[in-house]
Formats: structure tokens, sequence, C-alpha cells
């Protein structure tokens, strides 16, 4: 088996791994451009969702009635239509639950079917199971319900004034800030307010249960959090854990909308398919998905800052509230995060976050990419714009002179020092590229130039520093499983899983690098409890950076053990035998990859192993918000120009320039794909896509025809993206990339900057608009003829 | 019984459930299920299939959504669906490309935008006037931001060969076999549901007079874009169908120079070239009616038909004078189309009747015609407000005015306070003020999540002045122009 390499062409080939590492020789190495691992899947139409999997032999099909009040006691629950329904197998209703009726991912505050009391539009009240899909949603329709309405507080604003909270109001502070505020030379007060945003993943919810042996069930569910859902079934169903197994090999999109509301139809489905012994499906309707499920908190930011003549803040207040529905949910954390970035990359000075956490009669809002930080982020930017224009300077000066900087202006709200500060080195960067200064000149010409008596043009630079850590530290941990077959191939099995961000490829590829293998050597696994136990959602960004290093772990737990084997066989010390580009070297022998492995399990080696990771340096005490929640934090800005047309309000960006901070990046590809797609999907929540419920608390746009994500012609004309040269994470992460999730979604925060300058030039940049989100043509509208009102006051 | 052609094979259906949708006869019953659903609406393209047509010899391949096809529409023609192009050993040209230029992420849209792009690819350039994000408009993609696929589909070269594996003589003489036979009908019982229901695909109008005499409170169905969600999301008990689309005498266009006739059974995208050339406003407004895929299954004549109060074709017709032409076993019957509409939800259609075509007149050179659609999206949308303005303008003088707008009432409606507050009146800025003013004797506009009430109004008087700024050429006046 032996085949030898001349050591000169061993040291060339080491020399060249050492210099030239993006330009490995492997096919899937790491900091590579590769496509996603599915993508041939995806294009043929042959990757599997669940709903695409063979249907197990008698198949059946649930689906849930529905409240048709906001709040509402349950006078009586007619079933008998239902059960008498052709097709219709079984009913179940909370009574039937033999565990704990509860789904809640943080409180028990969420029944899988009402008891009682119903507490939003759309809560779940029984489910139908039926021989088809059609037969349990017509049989579903024919519950007779009496309800008997209670009082239901739908808006922020009847929630503030009824006092009805999901916990407690928190407070983050430093230093005395009323009292600079109110030393400052200058000072300000607004409000904003922004609409939520649902996820409009393109797969809907689904789950498919499968009954096992002794009450045991298997679940397909599409979720962000197998481990989660495992959990919460077992308590529905009154078994422990063990009993219970959750795979997801892949999602149609996920955005946070799967990290804890898919639990609903996983709990159901595999009620029913315990209670039948039959496999049951759950797939929702679209509408009905959009109505059931949660959805982005829609914020108001009250902002009072005090400042000198140069804009620079002297103190900071923020008080927040959001709508966060009927239950709790995720509602605390999301909150939280959105008082971690109530600062964006600006020192505040002294410093006051008071946030309201609201508890309403509508669908309970839920994780959405960003988690809040978006909401948060939104106040110290709409705040930066108002300042820049009571000085009079450009905004981008203002946002430079207020970033944070060395010690005294280092510091955030909750006590963690900003490290690895580059805002200003790429803001700047991004300024040049992008042309700002010149272009906003051009603009502010064009808007008050009398030839121009229809439309305005608006530009803005805003920029993103973004936390990265699960704010709750216990989750910041991961756990991965590598398995090596005799003949060389590879099964990577992590905790995290694939909603189209391409961890699955990025994983891979650390994998590929760890054994030197090319990646197709790899094949990657659907993710399950069964092989990972105890995991987090893949949320917060932090995917790859969790299981990237759980993964790395486990295969250097293997790749040792190869070592130790070869070294042994050769009397070397094993620190000396290298893996490269599909062979491994020992001293002046060099074997095919496979051929170690072969050998290592004919000398009973183990070639299976587990790898763990925790985040290290975290810590965080909620009790007085301080600490140091996160790991490190990922930059990035984008320069936004926008058309508006001051009569119809119609508008759209024509140019957007984005530089992004990803350190050094994993994959370039799936990391500039997650730069756009995040940007478009963050002007999609600020500028077209409008949740409109009515005064019965009922969503009136739950469908993509009232309800719209950006299409194909709104990407901007001109969209230049580009990723920070150079840019490595100061911390040892995987291969010192950071994490690209969440933060550029937030980069489309510059789109509402520019609308807002844009409406400020229908009135001759006199006046500024407080143009809220999202911006729909009607806000916009309502924005000009407001700004010009007001600039023709005296 | 049905017939059509799937990778070669004719496949015949005896008894098909007439409310089956394309999407569900794929993924429950074939379980193929590349075919992906993401809303059972036709507004996010997930369901992307493509069906081949016999026009004259040659076989012309068009993107529809799946989801709110229903099977008798498919009777005559080839199905195409994203198995049918290629594997991940052996891709088609546009599935390699948007692999390459990472167009895929979660990959659950990706084979809708595969078979629009494959559409595209089978078809000339001419046909599809709109660009790249014109053909893309019907499908949603929540990860991408779009950029991948667009370049994918920019740098896409149609090969010769590759594009002669479909549609060829084989397929066309196929599909020549399946044209047109006698009328058929049949009953589906569902075998769960227990429910029955009556199909009939009648190939003449007469055949389809007797259809409705029999059967007056039948539902026609032409495109199903509209009746689609009847099935899918109201559950509406369809109990007698008839599909139209197989009567030669309605899928007619006669373009003449004084104006256009358009049968009702014409899909929007077989009228767009000739209303294009009607007026080019015309035709960009019925461009933006929801997407390719829906054009190439709804019609005109539906769109007038059922009636909606934000049918966004009917206030630029209207402001045009169309007229409509109603049949039924009594004869036919010409009626204004502004006439049509008595209230929301209620039109001048006796039972047994149909509409059988519309007449739209070319607009007189001498007059302006402006028409504007208002929507919180560009394109895939439906209007807030929509807008026609025609005006007769001599000397500076407006001799006539026809102004319509849908939106503002419950039922598209013609603006009588604004026409007779211009007509008459010399072309200014006043008169155009005095004019929007009277809009608020013409509409009292509703709120729904669309617009508020206010907005509307509002919209609808500053589209009067966007014509009045627009006619005295005054700068761009539209983001959607160039700048």
């Amino acid at each position: 088996m032996a085949a030898s390499v001349s050591w000169s062409r061993l040291e060339a080939m080491l020399d060249k791994a050492k210099t030239d590492q993006s330009a490995s020789a492997l096919q899937g190495d790491v900091h590579q451009s590769l496509r996603h691992d599915s993508a041939y899947l995806h294009v043929t139409g042959q990757a599997r969702y669940i709903d695409d999997l063979p249907e197990p032999a008698g198949c059946l099909h649930l689906y849930i009635g529905m409240s048709a009040r906001a709040r509402a006691r349950i006078a009586a629950m007619d079933l008998s239509a239902v059960r008498a329904a052709p097709g219709v197998v079984l009913v179940l209703t909370a009574e039937d639950i033999p565990g704990i009726n509860d789904v809640g991912a943080v409180i028990r505050d969420e029944p899988v079917f009402a008891e009682s009391e119903v507490f939003c539009h759309g809560q779940s009240l029984f489910a139908v199971v039926a021989v088809t899909r059609k037969a349990a949603r017509m049989a579903a329709a024919l519950a007779d319900v009496t309800y008997e309405d209670l009082p239901a507080l739908i808006t922020i604003a009847e929630a503030r004034a009824a006092g009805s909270l999901i916990e407690r109001s928190q407070v983050m502070s430093t230093g005395e800030a009323a009292a600079a505020i109110a030393a400052a030379p200058l000072k300000l007060d607004g409000v904003i307010r922004m609409g939520g945003q649902d996820h409009f993943y393109l797969e809907g919810q689904i789950a498919l249960a499968t009954p096992g042996e002794n009450g045991s069930v298997h679940i397909f569910s599409s979720t962000q959090n197998p481990t989660e859902a495992q959990h919460l079934v077992a308590h529905v169903l009154g078994v422990m854990s063990n009993q219970v197994t959750v795979e997801v090999r892949r999602m149609g999109g996920g955005f946070g909308g799967k990290e804890t509301q898919s639990a609903l139809l996983a709990a159901a489905a595999a009620l029913a398919a315990v209670r039948s012994q039959k496999p049951v499906k759950f797939r929702m309707d679209r509408d009905d998905d959009m109505i059931v499920t949660g959805k982005r908190h829609d914020f108001e930011i009250a902002y009072t800052a005090g400042f000198d003549e140069r804009g620079v803040l002297a103190g900071t207040q923020f008080e927040l509230a959001s709508r966060c529905g009927a239950s709790t949910d995720l509602s605390m954390a999301i909150n939280d995060r959105a008082m971690f970035h109530s600062d964006n990359c600006y020192y505040l000075g002294p410093a006051q976050i008071v946030s309201h956490r609201l508890r309403t009669h509508t669908v309970s809002n839920t994780a959405f990419r960003g988690f809040g930080g978006p909401q948060g982020m939104m106040g110290a930017e709409r705040l930066m714009d108002e300042i820049a224009f009571r000085v009079g300077r450009d905004p981008l000066d203002v946002r430079l002179d207020n970033l944070y900087a060395g010690p005294g202006r280092d510091t955030t709200p909750y006590g963690q020092v900003v490290e690895d500060n580059i805002a200003r080195e790429l803001i700047e960067s991004l300024a040049a590229s992008a042309d700002y200064r010149a272009r906003r000149a051009e603009i502010e010409a064009y808007n008050t130039s009398p030839e121009n008596p229809v439309i305005r043009r608006g530009i803005a630079l805003t920029p993103v520093k973004f936390g990265i850590s699960f704010t709750t530290t216990f989750l910041n941990q991961a756990g991965a499983l590598v398995q090596l077959y005799a003949d060389g191939s590879i099964q990577l099995n992590h905790g995290g899983t694939e909603m189209g961000q391409g961890l699955m490829t990025k994983v891979a590829q650390v994998v590929a690098n760890e054994f030197q293998v090319d990646l197709d050597r790899i094949r990657i696994m659907s993710t399950s409890t069964e092989k990972v136990p105890n995991t987090s959602a893949t949320a917060a960004s932090s995917g790859t950076d969790l299981n990237g290093m759980a993964a790395q772990a486990a295969a250097r737990k293997i790749k040792r053990r190869l070592a130790g084997f070869l070294a042994d066989r050769h009397g070397l010390d094993p620190e000396s035998i290298s893996f490269v580009n599909n062979r491994v070297i020992a001293g002046e022998t060099s074997y095919a990859f496979e051929e170690v492995v072969k050998a290592a399990y004919l000398g009973r080696i183990s070639l299976s192993a587990t790898g763990f990771y925790k985040t290290p340096k975290i810590h965080y005490d909620r009790a007085t918000h301080r600490g140091h929640p996160f790991y490190y934090f990922a930059y990035g800005a984008a320069v936004s120009e926008v058309e508006i047309d001051t009569l119809t309000g119609e508008n759209r960006v024509v140019r957007a320039d984005i530089l992004h901070d990803v350190g050094r990046s994993l994959n370039p590809a799936i990391d500039l794909g997650q730069i756009e797609g995040g940007f478009v999907q963050g002007m999609g929540w600020l500028t077209t896509e409008e949740l409109v419920f009515d005064a019965h608390g009922r969503l009136r746009t739950h469908a993509p025809s009232t309800y719209k994500i950006p299409a194909c012609s709104d990407r901007p004309a001109e969209l230049n993206i580009r990723l920070w040269e150079g840019g490595e994470n100061r911390q040892p992460t995987i291969h010192r990339s950071k994490a690209v999730g969440e933060p550029p979604l937030m980069l489309a925060i510059s789109v509402l900057s520019a609308l807002t300058h844009a409406v400020s030039g229908a009135a001759g940049h006199r006046v500024f608009p407080r143009l809220d989100a999202p911006a729909t043509p009607e806000r916009i509208l309502l924005a000009v003829e407001a700004a010009r009102e007001e600039a023709q006051r005296p | 019984m049905i017939r059509f052609v799937l990778d070669g094979d004719i496949r015949t259906l005896e008894r098909c459930d007439p409310t089956q949708t394309l999407l569900e006869w794929l993924r429950e019953d074939q379980r193929r299920t590349g075919t992906k659903e993401g809303c059972a609406e036709g507004d996010c393209g997930a369901c992307t299939v493509v069906l081949g047509e016999l026009v004259g010899d040659a076989v012309r391949y068009r993107a529809v959504n799946a989801c709110i096809c229903l099977m008798p529409m498919v009777d005559g023609k080839e199905l195409v669906t994203v198995e049918s192009l290629g594997t991940p050993t052996c891709l088609h040209p546009v599935q390699q490309s948007l692999a390459d230029s990472d167009g895929s992420q979660c990959g659950f849209c990706t084979p809708g935008f595969v078979m629009s792009l494959f559409a595209r690819y089978q078809s000339s350039d001419a046909a599809l006037p709109g660009g790249v994000d014109d053909v893309l408009a019907g499908n949603l993609c929540r990860c991408t931001g779009y950029g991948p696929i667009r370049r994918s589909a920019m740098e896409l070269e149609p090969d010769g060969e590759v594009r002669a594996r479909f549609g060829g003589e084989e397929t066309a003489a196929r599909l020549s076999t399946l044209a047109a036979g006698p009328c058929s009908s049949w009953t589906f019982t569902d075998p769960v549901l227990g429910t029955s229901r009556r199909c009939y695909l009648p190939r003449t109008e007469k055949e389809l007079c007797e259809i409705l005499s029999e059967n007056p409170g039948a539902t026609l169905v032409a495109g199903a874009t509209d009746v689609g969600l009847w099935v899918t999301k109201q559950h509406r008990p369809l109990e007698t169908l008839v599909f139209i689309s197989g009567i030669a005498s309605l899928n007619h266009i006669e373009a003449g120079e004084r104006g256009v006739r358009i049968g009702a059974g014409v899909k929007f995208a077989d009228a767009l070239p000739c209303l294009r050339a009607l007026h080019p406003g015309l035709g960009e407004l019925f461009r933006r009616i929801g997407s390719v895929q829906v054009r190439n299954s709804g019609t005109v004549g539906g769109n007038i038909a059922n009636g909606s109060p934000i049918g966004d074709s009917m206030p630029a017709l209207i402001a045009l004078n169309a007229e409509l032409e109603l049949a039924g076993a009594r004869g036919t019957r010409v009626m204004a189309l502004e006439n049509y509409f008595l209230a929301y939800g209620e039109q001048a259609l006796e039972p047994g009747e149909y509409v059988k075509s519309v007449y739209i007149p070319a607009p007189d050179p001498c007059v302006l015609f402006r028409t504007y659609k208002v929507s919180k999206r560009f394109d895939q949308d439906i209007s807030a407000v929509c807008g026609a303005f025609a005006l007769r303008i001599e000397n500076g003088i407006v001799e006539h005015a026809r102004i319509a707008y849908g939106g503002m009432a419950g039922t598209p409606k013609r603006a009588a306070a604004c026409e007779a507050a211009l007509s008459g009146q010399a072309w200014t800025s006043a008169s155009v003020e005095t004019a929007a003013a009277a809009l608020s004797d013409d509409y009292t506009p509703l709120s729904d999540m669309r617009a508020s009430a206010g907005y509307r109004m509002k919209v609808a008087q500053n589209l009067l002045r966007k014509v009045w700024l627009e006619a005295a050429g005054n700068g761009r006046i539209s983001i959607l122009e160039p700048s």
C-alpha cells in the first residue's frame, strides 16, 4: 500500500499549502467560492423538502381549527360536524393531550389547542385528522364554536394604555443620561414607528410524524430547532426526550420563522400519529401559515438626545415599545437585542434604554433575521439623521463623529468594550468607492431645481455593528458527529440546520480542510436529534461559528487517531504526520487518504467521533443588563440612493453600494449571497411589506397577493457589493471568519434614511420628515405633504 | 376526458376532477415533486410549469402557475416540468447557468425560476419585451435578492440544438392528434368527500350556449386565475364547470386600424402586442397585470366578466369607450363596457349569457390618452388606484373628457363630475385643479389593506395633475422612466 514521493515534491506541496491557502489544490477547501452543496438538486427539483418525501403507507393528514376572534371565552365548541365529515379519522382537542398542553419556547403560555379562552385570531383550537388533506381542511371549517368576546388589545398604543406586558419593562443604563441631556447645548426628541414583517419562507410550515414502538415517534419537521421541537413534543406526549426523534435535511427558507413556530405543527402531528398509530402529515396553507405563525415585532421608539453644535452626543435616552403578541415566545431575548443595538456603531454618552414588551391579542411575534437588532438600530440611525438636520451637517459627518473610538468612547451601554472597531475605516472606504459626497451634493441640487416638479431623490450611508452570540449565554454550544467509513468516505452530522444559508457547505468545507480531502468525499447528513443531542437553534447568525468549530473538533479527534496509528507504524512522532491534498504523509511515505482509513479500520481504530464547542469569553447578567454578551461584532455599511414620486409616493432604490465585513470568508460566493439577500429582505421590511391588522385583530395581508415582498424588479438596478478586504476576525473563530446571516439585513436601513432624505427634498430640504416604516407609497405621500405644509409655516 | 403530452407520452385522464389543480396532480397523484407549492394562489411562482401549445405548425411554450391551473386546462397541451429538463448529472443549460451563478439558496423557489427561464429559452425575445425583470416578475425568491438569478438569465445565450430538444416535429405531431376533438363532458365523484361535479369542454359557442341554457348557474372557466382561488382558498362547491379555452371562436383577435376586437378567451399574453400597438401606455398597463404566468393563463374577458372593482384593465378600457359583446341562446347584444358594472359583485349578465368579446377603439390621435397604476409594489400587485384619461384637447380647450378609475368605488367607474368640470374648459392648471377637486363628488373610496380612503382620493387627484404635467412636457414625471 505504500507509495512514496520524493522529499522535494513533498516540500513543494507543503509550501504551496502553507503560502497559498486560498489557492488550495483541494476541491472544496475553506476560503473557496463554492456553489451551494445542493445547487444541482435545487435546479433539477430533486432536492427533497418534507412534503416531497415519499409518504409512508396509510399516511393521514392533519389540519387545525382556528380562532375567529382575537380574545374570547370559548362558551362552547361543538365538533360533531367535524367528526362526522367525510374522510375524518380523528379529532383532537386539549383534552386529548397526555402530557402538557404547551409548545411555548421559554414560558409555558402557548397551548397546542386552546382550553377555555383564546388570545389571538388564528389560535389553534383543535385538530382534525383525515384521509386526505382536502378532507381535513374542509372538515376543520365545520366546527361550531360559540365565543363570548372579551376586550382585546390590538395595537401598541392600546397595550401601553392598559399596561399589558409579557414581563416587567427592562432598563439598561450607564451614567446619568437625563442630566447629561439637560446640560447639553442642543437637544431633540422624536418618535419612529416601524412595522413587523412576515418571514415569507417559500416552503410553508410542515411536519410529518411516524409512530414507532413503545410510544416513540419520529418527526420530519421543517424547523431551525430540532432539539426544542423534540423537547416540546416529548412534553406534549408525556414521554421522555429519548422517545422523540426530530429530523430535517433542509428547509425552504427559515429566517427565524421556523425557530419556534414549527413546534405547533410538530406537536400536533406527533400527537395524532401516536393516537392513530398512523403516519400523519400537517402542512399549512400559505394564508393560514401567515395568520397562525408569528412575525417580526413592530416597534415604536422614542428618543431624546443632548448634543453639541457638531452633533456629537452628550447623552441619549431611548424608550422602546414592541408588540409581542399573545404569548412570550422569544420576545424577552428579542427585545433585549433591540436594546443591545440601540447604539449601533455610536457612543451614546451617558445613556438610558428602556424597553416595554407589550402583550397584545395578536399572533405572538417571534424571531426574524436580526432578532430585534434591526429595530433597535433604526432608533439610532433616525437619531443621527435628525441631529444632522438640526446642526446643518451632512449626516455622514455626524455619524463619523459619533462612532465608538478609543478609551473613554469605547464602552457600550451594557458595559462591553468594543475591541474590534473597524467602523470608521469601513465607512470611509465605502463613502469613497460609492462617491457618496459628490452624489449627495448633486442630488440636493436636483431636488431644489425648478426643472424637476415631481421626482425627488435621496441618498444615505448607514453602518451596521451587529453583536455575534446568543445573548442567552448557555445557547452558545454545539455538537457534531463525524464518521469515516472504511472506504475513506465521510458522513458529516452536526446540530445546525440548513435553510438555504449554505451552512452545510461551509461546515463541510471545514471538515474537508481538516482531513485535507476533496469536498465530494463528504456526505452531508440531515440534522437529527438522534445523531447530535441538545443542540441550539440555528439562529443568531451562529450556525457556522458554532457547528463549524464542533465539526472541526470531531474531525481533529479522528485525525489524531489516524496520525497516532500511522506514527506507530512508522515509528514517528504523531505531530509529524501531515494531511495534504487527499494524502497523508508519514515520514517519506505518502498514502492516499482512503488507504490510511482502510488500514486504520483493520488496525481497529475508531473512525467516528463527536465534537463539541462552546463560545469562550462571553457572560451576561440579565438582572443588571451588564456584561460581555458578544464574542465579537460584525460590521458593514451601505449607501442607498432612492427616487420618490411626490404625486403618488411611489418609490424605488436606484443604486446601492455595500461594503461588508465577513472576517476571512469561508466561502465568498455564499457570503455575497447572504449579503445581497439580506439587504433586499431588509428593503422589503422597510418599504413594501406591510402587515395590516384590522380593529378586530385580524391580519388582512396574509398572502402574497396582499403582502408584497420584493420582486425581481425591486432589486436596485445597480447593486455593488464588496467584502471588506483583508477582513479577519480578531477572535479565533472558525478560520477567522465572521457570522453573516443577519447583519446584512440592517444595511437596508440606508434605504429608509435615503427615502427620508428624498422626502425632505420635496420641501427644499428645509424640514426633517419623520418617515415611518414601512415606507409605502401612502406613507411617503403623507410625509411629503406634511413636510411641504411644515415648510410653508412661518 | 382530457389528453396531454408529458415527456413524450400521451396521458389520458378519463374522468378527472375538474377542480383538481395541475400542481395537485403532479405532486399527489404522480409524486412528481420537483414542482413546489408556495402560495396556492398564483402569486409566488414556485409551482411554475411550462405548457406547450400548437400554434400553426410550431409548438409555443409558456410558463403558467400549476397551483391554479385546473386539470381540464391542460387538455391538448404538452406539459413540461422541471423533471423534464435535466438531472444533476445532465443539466439543462438553464439549470447549469442558475447553479453556476449561485442562483439558489434554500432552493424551494428554484424549480419555478428554472421553468420561467426555460420558457424564455424556448421563445424568441420579441415575445417578451419586458426584459428579465418581467420574465421573472411572477417568481418570488426570499433568499437571493434576485441578483444571481438575473445574472444567470442575462448571460444565458440559447443554443439552437438544445432548444430543438423541445417542440420538434414529433411533439407537434402528437399535439396535432390531440387537437380539438368533439365536446366532451363527464361527471366526477370525489371518492372521499362523496361530492359530484360536472365538467364540460365545449368546442363551439353553440355548444356553450346549450350547456349554459341547461346549466344557468355553471361556472365558466377561462384562465382560472380567479376561479383557481375559489377552489384552493375558498373551497367553493363548484357543481358545474365549463372550460371555454377549447372554443376557437372565442380565441380570436381582430386588429383593425380603428381598434381591436378581443375574444373573451384570449389570454392577456396574446392581447398584449396589439394593445401595445394601440397605445404604449396601454401596453405597459397590461404588462403590469399579474405576471408572465398570470398573463399566460388569464384572459381579458375573464378580467371583465368577474367584475372586480380593481381589475386593472377596466379604467383604461372604459376611458377608451370599449364595448362589450354579450352572447347567449337568445343572441348577442352589445353594450358600453362602463354599463356592464352595476354594483359591487353585480354585472349586467343575464343567466345563460356569457362575455363574447370586447372591442377596444384605438385612441384618436388628437386625444391625450394616459393611464397610471399605483400599487405598493410595481410588478405583480393589485392597484390601490388605477386611473385612465382620454382628453380631446383642441386649440387649448378640452372638447371632451373620458376619465375612469379603479379602486375608488365598488366598480370601475367613470368620474362624471371631474369630466364635467374639464369639458369645455381651457386646458390649464386652474381647470385641472377644479376638476381634481370635483373627484370628491365622484367617489367615496374605502380604506382597506391596500390603501386608505384619504390616500386613494389624494392619488386620484394627483394622477390628473400628472396628466397635466406630463402633457406640459415638464421634466421627468415618473420614476419608472429612465433618468
